[in-house]
Formats: structure tokens, C-alpha cells, sequence
């Protein structure tokens, strides 16, 4: 087995976990402010939805004038924006009428499978409306360079820059700025938020519209730069697994781009099983590899977010990252024996691996103290 | 009230489509309920929803958010599959057979995650969601070519059919009418019966109510968040074994009962996670359903109003405040209200 097959590999799996991750960052948004989403799903739905029709209705009505790239951005706007509605209405339900959280949810889940599948129907269907292609990728001059990093982060469609850039940004500010404190003890503890003059209230409205916004993002980048086009439920459970990886990020940024990693590796993996060129024994090693090396690159970073000596030694993350990081060198070394494992089997294993990772690793992941609980003013 | 309100905001979808909302509803109307066999049709396509909604339901009041039902479900029908077509016993003895196989599947996939959040603090939400995925993977390859389960010959992923005597009698003959309602109806009455008359019930409404209290009279919140998911998850399998068994051509196919997982959550909730209205709600969600077909036929609407129009319906049944604005209503007496988010945040 060559590295350039796990290095087309990796690069895959970051544009697969894409999508997980900006939904991911939606659903921390929204519950580190204190509400829980359950309609990430919808949100992500709409904003692919309304990302194709944004850009091939614009296309259409301006007949070409612009590039196929203005007529792109366009799209991501108004997916954007749509999803940022949809996630208003979210908080007008969930926080000025205080009806549950998980209900409202449900709602927008229900709402957007069912406007998109009409539009779909009785007016993409029946007039053939096309996408207008994909973003191009953009090579990051001398960074993709660097031999095995170059390729695998720096030669990508500029959606995935912006997500590398949320990523550390929002990690940042979450948890270094006074921003981010007031979000999370909002979050955490509202009466006390509010008695030193936090605006509870606007807090949520302003945090759970701007997830909306990145869920939208997360739609859109599934039509502007994988298919070009609109298919029906096409986020087909990914809010959903975005949730988990929410959870299993543990409500940080960084945590919640590693497990959407394992996720995005597995599917991309599941690309190329079905070329029939990748050993299986090879795959099963790569991906247990991959999960270890990840789940100590999530501890070192809680370890070093404490500033304390909470958390694992840092001796055991590094004996575990160095394990992990051996294991993948030897697998690209060892010539495996030809094992069939049905694809499906080897398609299990990040759900197998997340729950053992959850029972065993990681223990307990506690959301916010005060999420899913409406807000009363006492 | 709030069924009109969500009628009326779709029609504006309707209209804009071109089609006449009067014409597309009075067509779902009569799909639902015009003809006998109509009727049956709505009953049909609620059984599963009253059983798996009672499931999600039950879960609610222990403080669990089981969001697995789809994957309790599929294994349910899968192992009803795997008994029922190689055990032909009398019908007596296998239809409850075949039954309580496919209940025990989806109890036993359940508890496990029961296990692991009581156990290891492994959150329910994630641990569920993973196991939908195995579930539909191990049994995509089950069916898949060449899958064990795989009907000989067959061109599509489908199984073989139950033997005769494993699948439920009908309540009238020549239609599809069968025994699932009443099983239906039973559990929902059994699902009353154990929350609110029970010493086990009032201990699920504890823990799900407050979980320091339930440790402090002396409750295993352990054993009982096993329990419960258990209960939760064998509620959702039977839901699939009955689809199985009820249904022609009595087997499994791919594509068979997708989202029933997703609308037994919208059938709890809209049924205020009490058995009663989820028996209500199942019945409205099976009426669009089963109405559906005839409306797209009719009216030239297309079937996906009815997911919109569901959505509405929850909106406003939740958010009775709205209705109650819009109408001028007075306001209820405050009543004893669940949150369905408890178990999520920290403890």
C-alpha cells in the first residue's frame, strides 16, 4: 500500500466531514447558549435547498451575464440566509414561546422535508432547473508544498478554508474571549448570567440564529462544491450524525471537527472501497489508527484548554498519539493479506469505534447545565 | 383549531402551486376515510406509529431521548424475518412467537444503550443514532447480493415471505385489515396502565421528572434507565415485527418503513407523550398518509404536503399560544408539563 493512497484519502475525508462539522458547529452554537437543537437536520436542508435554487435561479433570470462563480456566491448567500430564518423560527418557538425544544425541532425537521421535497416536485422536477457547477479549488501557493500535509489541507474548494477558519476561530473565542464566557454561562447558568447584566435572552436568539447560519453553510457546501445540484433529503441524516459529533466533540470546536474527521475517513473510505483497489484488512487498520491518533489529539487539546493538570497525562497522550501515528506508518509498510469483508462491515466501524471511544475513552459528555430549559425572568 | 390553522397556511403551498387547496384536502379527505377500504388503509399505516410512538413516548417520561425507534424497528422486523421464516409451528404458538422475537431484538438493542448511558455515561442521543447506522448497514448486507438473508433469485434486496403460519390474522377478510390495531390498542392501554397505575411506572415518571429525587427515595436509576430504553426499545421492535407480519408480501425490503423511526418522534410528541394521544396522533398521521395517494391523484398536489402539513400541525398544536392570539382564546389552566429535554444538558 502506498501513503499517496491514504494521503487522497485524508483529503477526502476532510471534504466528507465538511458538511458534519459546520452542522456540528450549529448545534454547539445553539446549546452552548442553552438550546437544544434537534433541527440541525432541517436547517443543513434548507440551506442546501436554497443554495441550488439561490444560484441556478440567479444564473437563469441574469442568463449568464456573470461568471459561474458570482452566481455560486450568490447561492451560499441565500442559503445561508434561508437556514439563519429557518433557525429563527426555531427561536421564536423555542425561546419566546417556550414550547420544548425537541418539539420545535421536530417541527423544523418536518417543515423543511416537506417544502423542499414540494418545491422539488412540482417545480425542479417538471422544468429541469440545472446547477450552474461547483466552486473551484483553490491551491494555497507554498503551502501545498509541504509533502503529505500540502495535499491533504491546502488543495481545497475555499468552503473548506472557511471551515478550518471557524473552526479555530470559534474554539478561540468560545473559550478565550469575553464573548465566549458570556455565551457559555448563559448556557450553563442564565439567572446568574443575568444578574450581571447578560442579556439572556438576545444571547440565545442571537447564537442559535447564527448556528442556523452554519448549518446553511453545511447545506450549501454539499450542492456548491460536491454534486452542483439538488437532490431530495439529500442531507440524509447528517444533522443527525452531526449531533453526535457535537456531543462526541464534547460541545468544543476542535472535538467536534476530529470526530467528524472518523466519520468523513469512513465514507471516504467507503469512495473507494468501491473502486475495489484498497485492501480491507488495510482499511479496518487505517481507520482504528485514525481513531486513536484523534482521540489523543482531542485530549492534549482539552489538557492544554484547562491550563491545569486536569485532564490525561500528558505522557499517555503522547504514548497514545506516537501508538497511533506507528500503527498507520507500519500498516503503509505491511503487505496485508487479501481478506473479503463485506463493505458493509467495514462501513460500521466509526459507529462501533464512536461508541467504544464514548464508553471507554472519553466517559462522560455533559452538555451545558442549562440546556433545553426556557428562560423565565425572575 | 391548530389542524385548521396548519390546513390553511398549506393551502397557501397548494395555491401557489396552481392547484385548488379545496380540492387537494376534500380528495385527502375522502383517501382517508371515503371508502371502507380507505378507512382500513389509515388504520393500517397507524398501528406501527401508535406502537413505535408509545415506545418513544414511554422513553420521554423516564427522562431518555430514544431517537434509536428506527433502528429498534429494523431489527425488529429483521429478526421476526429470521424466525417466522424458518419456524413453522402452529399458528397459535408462532405468530406470538414471532412477536416476541422481533419485541426482544429491539429490547435488547435498546437496553445496550441503556446500559452504556447508566454504566458508562455514554450519552442515549449518540449511542442510539450509532446504532440505527449498524443496524441498517448489517442489514443492508443481510439482504444485499449474496446476503444471507436474501431471497433466491430475487432481483431486488428483499427477503423470503413468513410462512403462513407466522403472519397475523385479519380482523376482516379480503382486506388488509389485521390483528395489529387491536395489539395496537392493548399496549397503549398496557403502556397507561404501567405508567400511571404501577409502582414501576411512577418510578420511570421520577427518575424522567428528576433524577437527585429518584436517588433520594431509593430508586436504582440504573436498573431503571436499563428498564426503561428496554421497554422503550421492545415497544419499537414489536412495532417492526407487526409490520412484517401484517403487511403482503409479509417480508422486508429495503426502502420498507423508512422514516417510521422519524415520525413515531413527531407521533410521542404531538400525542403529548401520553398513550392516548399518541393513539390520537398515529391515527391523524396515519389518515394523511393513507389519504395522501388519492390527493396527489386528484389534485395534482404533490405527496410531500402531507410532511409539511404534519410539521404545521405539531408547530401549532405545540405552540398553542399562537392559536390562542390568533383566536382571541382564553388562556388553559397551567397543567403539569413534561420537558422532553431533560436528560440532555448536565445533571
Amino acid at each position: 500500500m502506498t501513503s499517496i493512497l491514504l494521503v487522497s484519502l485524508m483529503s477526502l475525508a476532510i471534504i466528507k466531514a465538511a458538511p458534519l462539522i459546520y452542522g456540528a458547529l450549529c448545534g454547539l452554537m445553539s446549546e452552548r447558549s442553552g438550546v437544544v437543537n434537534i433541527g440541525i437536520e432541517g436547517m443543513m436542508l434548507t440551506g442546501a435547498f436554497m443554495a441550488f435554487m439561490g444560484s441556478a435561479l440567479f444564473s437563469k433570470w441574469t442568463g449568464g451575464v456573470f461568471n459561474p462563480n458570482v452566481s455560486l456566491v450568490v447561492g451560499l448567500l441565500v442559503g445561508i440566509i434561508s437556514a439563519a430564518l429557518v433557525a429563527g423560527l426555531h427561536a421564536i418557538l423555542s425561546i419566546h414561546y417556550k414550547i420544548d425544544q425537541v418539539i420545535s425541532g421536530t417541527v423544523i425537521n418536518l417543515l423543511a422535508v416537506g417544502l423542499t421535497n414540494y418545491v422539488a416536485n412540482a417545480y425542479i422536477d417538471p422544468t429541469h432547473l440545472s446547477g450552474v457547477g461547483v466552486f473551484p479549488v483553490w491551491k494555497i501557493p507554498l503551502l501545498s508544498k509541504i509533502p503529505i500535509l500540502g495535499p491533504i489541507f491546502f488543495e481545497h474548494q475555499p468552503m473548506i478554508y472557511l471551515m478550518f477558519a471557524l473552526v479555530l476561530f470559534l474554539q478561540y473565542a468560545i473559550f478565550n474571549t469575553p464573548w465566549g464566557l458570556r455565551l457559555r454561562s448563559v448556557g450553563e447558568y442564565p439567572q446568574a448570567a443575568d444578574s450581571v447584566g447578560i442579556n439572556v435572552i438576545k444571547t440565545r436568539y442571537l447564537n442559535v440564529i447564527l448556528g442556523g447560519a452554519l448549518a446553511g453553510l453545511g447545506g450549501a457546501i454539499m450542492v456548491l462544491e460536491s454534486v452542483g445540484r439538488f437532490q431530495k433529503l439529500m442531507t440524509s441524516g447528517r444533522g443527525f450524525i452531526a449531533l453526535a459529533v457535537m456531543i462526541f466533540g464534547r460541545w468544543s470546536p476542535i472535538g467536534a471537527f476530529g470526530a467528524a474527521i472518523l466519520f468523513g475517513f469512513s465514507e471516504a473510505l467507503g469512495v473507494r472501497l468501491q473502486f475495489g483497489d484498497i485492501n480491507h484488512l488495510y482499511a479496518l487498520v487505517v481507520v482504528a489508527a485514525l481513531a486513536v491518533i484523534l482521540t489523543s489529539i482531542v485530549w492534549g487539546i482539552n489538557r492544554l484548554r484547562n491550563r491545569s493538570t486536569k485532564g490525561k497525562s500528558p505522557f499517555l497522550i503522547g504514548g497514545i498519539f506516537t501508538l497511533g501515528l506507528t500503527i498507520l506508518y507500519l500498516a503503509n509498510q505491511v503487505e496485508f493479506p487479501k481478506v473479503s469483508v463485506p463493505i458493509e462491515f467495514l462501513g460500521l466501524l466509526p459507529y462501533v469505534l464512536t461508541i467504544i471511544v464514548l464508553t471507554g475513552l472519553v466517559k462522560r459528555a455533559v452538555g451545558p447545565a442549562a440546556v433545553g430549559k426556557p428562560y423565565e425572568k425572575q | 383549531m391548530a389542524i385548521f390553522t396548519a390546513l390553511l397556511v398549506s393551502s397557501i403551498a397548494i395555491l401557489l402551486s396552481g392547484a385548488s387547496p379545496i380540492k387537494a384536502f376534500s380528495a385527502l379527505a375522502v383517501g382517508a376515510f371515503g371508502t371502507r377500504d380507505n378507512l382500513i388503509e389509515t388504520v393500517v399505516k397507524a398501528t406501527p406509529l401508535i406502537i413505535a410512538g408509545l415506545g418513544v413516548a414511554l422513553a420521554f417520561r423516564g427522562g431518555l431521548f430514544n431517537i434509536g425507534v428506527e433502528g429498534q424497528l429494523f431489527i425488529g422486523s429483521i429478526v421476526a424475518v429470521l424466525v417466522g421464516t424458518n419456524f413453522d409451528l402452529p399458528k397459535i404458538i408462532n405468530v406470538p412467537l414471532v412477536m416476541l422475537a422481533g419485541a426482544l431484538a429491539g429490547a435488547l438493542l435498546a437496553a445496550f444503550s441503556g446500559y452504556l448511558k447508566a454504566w458508562h455515561g455514554a450519552h442515549e442521543v449518540i449511542t442510539t443514532i450509532m446504532m440505527n447506522y449498524i443496524v441498517l448497514r448489517i442489514i443492508t448486507w443481510a439482504i444485499g447480493a449474496n446476503g444471507p438473508l436474501r431471497k433466491p433469485l430475487s432481483i431486488v434486496p428483499e427477503t423470503r415471505s413468513l410462512f403462513e403460519s407466522a403472519r397475523l390474522p385479519l380482523l376482516i377478510s379480503d382486506t388488509r385489515l389485521h390483528m395489529g390495531i387491536v395489539i395496537a390498542l392493548a399496549l397503549a392501554a398496557g403502556v397507561y396502565f404501567l405508567l400511571f397505575r404501577t409502582v414501576l411506572g411512577v418510578e420511570i415518571r421520577i427518575v424522567g421528572k428528576n433524577l437527585h429525587a429518584a436517588k433520594y427515595v431509593g430508586i436504582n436509576v440504573k436498573r431503571n434507565i436499563v428498564l426503561t430504553m428496554a421497554l422503550s426499545g421492545g415497544l419499537a421492535g414489536l412495532a417492526g415485527a407487526i409490520q412484517v407480519m401484517g403487511i403482503p408480501p409479509y417480508n422486508f425490503t429495503t426502502g420498507f418503513n423508512v422514516g417510521y423511526g422519524f415520525d413515531s418522534l413527531a407521533v410521542a410528541v404531538l400525542g403529548s407523550i401520553h398513550p392516548v394521544g399518541v393513539v390520537f396522533s398515529a391515527l391523524l398521521f396515519g389518515a394523511m398518509d393513507a389519504g395522501a395517494r388519492l390527493m396527489q391523484l386528484r389534485a395534482k398536489v404533490p405527496i410531500d404536503i402531507i410532511t409539511l402539513l404534519q410539521g404545521l400541525i405539531l408547530m401549532f398544536v405545540a405552540a398553542n399560544q399562537i392559536i390562542r392570539s390568533l383566536y382571541h382564546l382564553p388562556a388553559p389552566s397551567k397543567e403539569d408539563s413534561v420537558n422532553l429535554t431533560q436528560s440532555w444538558g448536565g445533571e
